[in-house]
């Protein structure tokens, strides 16, 4: 993070705008990503923090555009990598960017790999299928990336299953998939859930490691404030669908401005206070497909006002590149 | 992967080993077979005779040795009824039934497995309805009844199909479709969920996010994870559809090995049911060893558990 200054010098590679990704439900449109818009520089670690069902994930599958359709739909927006919109490129053009320009590691270890294919097939499909090379020198890129990932005797290995191996090595695998054909961005949808606290802080340390040896530009997604503080140098929160609050790690744990941001920040425990009870946000996540016109988290907020269920905030610029829509910025 | 297929070639043999006990057990159970070849006007010498040839005055282990010996050695005894050694009679009818079950295995995965995969893909669409009424007349029409419902529309009033016996080579395909219908639509159902299953994993998500193209996800990531629960199945069909065509072959009196069975049955031929239900239960047990070779070729966490 001491690179912070070089890092916001660097050339945006993936641009988000008003991206919207909806589902047809039985219950109705359900509003999963509601224009969300963020920007991505090379070499730079984004992270995306908020509740289960707060949009994180679809997000990242839109970007990939993985969104399983129908019922998904991206209805409006663009994904820009490099100035090429991906909303509109064809199924096939897509299958060609995928993993290799915009890659993808998975939550769970135990679940994410193929268990009929060896780890030596499942670490070379995405090479082959992206690098027109002989088989020879694929198998010489798998052991030269399993390597990187720091799998010991990669050249048995190789030929191993997922159950042969544990949990954090299985995590590292699927990391080597991620970074196997260097892509530019790598989406991180939270990685290191089920892994024991040990094994996640080196499987972190690797990341930014492999990060900082190609200025992959990294989207972390976690819900884990602890996390976000360790890796990355900006943070978007979201909340119903909606970014609420954005701006430079320093900066959001120092001058947490919207409500939401700060309930989330006052329910990480901390070391030196002793407490008795872990602080929770009262009551629930909305429901995505019923949303009243205000702000969504309006009926949990303690600093509501009237206005907040009349209308949604805008965005207010806080300081360069801080911004939180809440009206009691205003 | 060696010691997998002793461990699973000696279970094979214990099974044989305790059908054959049962199968003893049962027949003395089932009453006294000198009853069966002598009556009213037999003397108190062929009574006696008889005890000695069949070695009934020996102890009942030693008895069971003499059946284990003869029938490893493929012997028998006499069928009552046609008067030569059983397993000659078994080996006449056993190509119509292998021909029989062969052809309604076929028909199961010809029209299951695809119906299935298709189902799991296009799920929600027309075609998955049409899998779904497909596999509810399959799972609940009993097979003596859509035997006669297939000759009726398709012997009878198409004319299209000879209506019964094994004359041409187009007689096979009703007892064919009657028999592998049932399994046909289980098949469809298993892969169907399996293949559902699959596509929501983790993996077939990884994959993608790999740039995995989607006919390749389908026919190689996902079919052969759902094929594990259909290869379970598809044992235990190889091993009834061969062995459980009683019904089929006196529908379509099909000259196989469930006719005779059901002959000898209602003849009190015991020597010749008891041969038939140790192929039987040879063919089925093959069957099941058959199948969890094919499993440890397909998973891994088998071959090498």
């Amino acid at each position: 993070m001491s690179t912070n200054s070089t890092i916001k010098d660097n050339p945006v590679v993936l641009q988000v705008e008003g991206l919207k990704t909806y589902f047809e439900t039985r219950w109705g449109t359900v509003k999963a990503v509601d224009g969300v818009s963020f920007d991505l520089r090379k070499g730079e670690t984004l992270g995306i923090v908020g509740e289960s069902g707060s949009g994180k994930s679809v997000t990242m599958l839109s970007v990939m555009r993985l969104i399983p359709s129908p019922p998904g739909q991206i209805v409006e927006g663009r994904v820009l990598l490099e100035g090429q919109d991906l909303v509109d490129l064809s199924e096939k053009e897509m299958g060609a960017i995928r993993g290799s320009q915009i890659a993808l590691i998975i939550q769970d270890p135990m679940t994410s790999l193929n268990p009929v294919f060896s780890i030596g097939n499942q670490v070379g499909e995405a090479i082959k299928i992206h690098q027109d090379i002989p088989k020879r020198t694929v198998l010489q890129q798998v052991l030269d990336v399993l390597r990187k990932v720091n799998i010991p005797a990669a050249d048995t290995r190789v030929r191993d299953y997922p159950h042969q191996m544990s949990g954090g090595m299985r995590q590292r695998v699927v990391g080597a998939i991620g970074i196997s054909c260097e892509p530019m961005v790598l989406i991180a949808d939270e990685p290191t859930t089920s892994l024991d606290v040990t094994i996640q802080a080196q499987y972190l340390k690797l990341l930014k490691e492999l990060q900082e040896a190609s200025d992959i530009a990294l989207i972390f997604i976690t819900h884990d404030f602890g996390i976000v503080a360790k890796m990355c140098d900006r943070v978007a929160v979201m909340y119903a669908g909606k970014i609420v609050e954005m701006g430079d790690v320093r900066d959001i744990f120092n001058n947490p401005s919207h409500p939401y941001t700060e309930a989330l920040l006052s329910s990480v425990p901390k070391l030196e206070e002793d407490v008795d009870r872990l602080y929770s946000i009262e009551g629930q996540p909305p429901t995505l497909h019923d949303l009243p016109p205000g702000c969504p988290f309006a009926p949990r907020c303690q600093y509501v006002r009237d206005k907040c269920s009349q209308s949604y905030p805008p965005q207010f610029n806080l300081t360069d590149g801080h911004y939180a829509a809440c009206w009691r910025l205003e | 992967m060696q010691r997998y297929l002793v461990r699973r070639i000696l279970l094979a043999l214990v099974t044989l080993l305790a059908v054959s006990l049962i199968i003893f057990v049962m027949s003395r159970a089932a009453g006294d077979p000198r009853h069966v070849y002598l009556d009213d006007y037999s003397t108190q010498e062929d009574w006696d005779r008889l005890t000695e040839t069949l070695g009934l005055d020996k102890p009942y282990y030693y008895q069971y040795g003499i059946f284990l010996g003869s029938a490893l050695k493929g012997d028998f005894g006499q069928s009552i009824k046609e008067g030569r050694p059983s397993m000659e009679v078994i080996i006449e009818r056993l190509p119509a039934t292998i021909q029989l079950g062969t052809a309604a295995f076929a028909f199961s995965v010809i029209v299951g497995v695809p119906l299935g995969i298709l189902s799991a893909v296009k799920r929600g669409t027309f075609l998955d309805m049409t899998g779904k009424i497909i596999a509810l007349i399959g799972q609940s029409a009993p097979v003596f009844w859509l035997g006669l419902m297939l000759v009726f529309l398709f012997a009878v009033r198409l004319d299209w199909l000879p209506p019964y016996g094994r004359q041409e080579i187009s007689s096979i395909v009703l007892p064919a479709v009657a028999l592998g219908w049932f399994y046909a639509a289980a098949n469809l159902r298993l892969l169907r969920s399996a293949m559902l299953n699959v596509l929501d994993s983790e993996y077939v998500k990884l994959a993608r996010a790999k740039g995995v193209s989607n006919n390749v996800i389908i026919w190689k990531h996902s079919l052969r994870n759902a094929l594990i629960p259909v290869l379970t199945f598809a044992g235990i069909t190889l091993g009834s559809l061969v062995t459980g065509s009683l019904v089929v072959e006196t529908v379509f009196a099909w000259p196989g090995l469930g006719q005779l069975a059901i002959q000898a049955l209602a003849g009190n031929d015991y020597p010749l049911l008891q041969a038939v239900v140790i192929v039987f239960t040879l063919m089925y047990v093959t069957a099941a060893l058959l199948v969890d070779i094919m499993y440890a070729y397909i998973d891994p966490r088998i071959r090498y558990g």
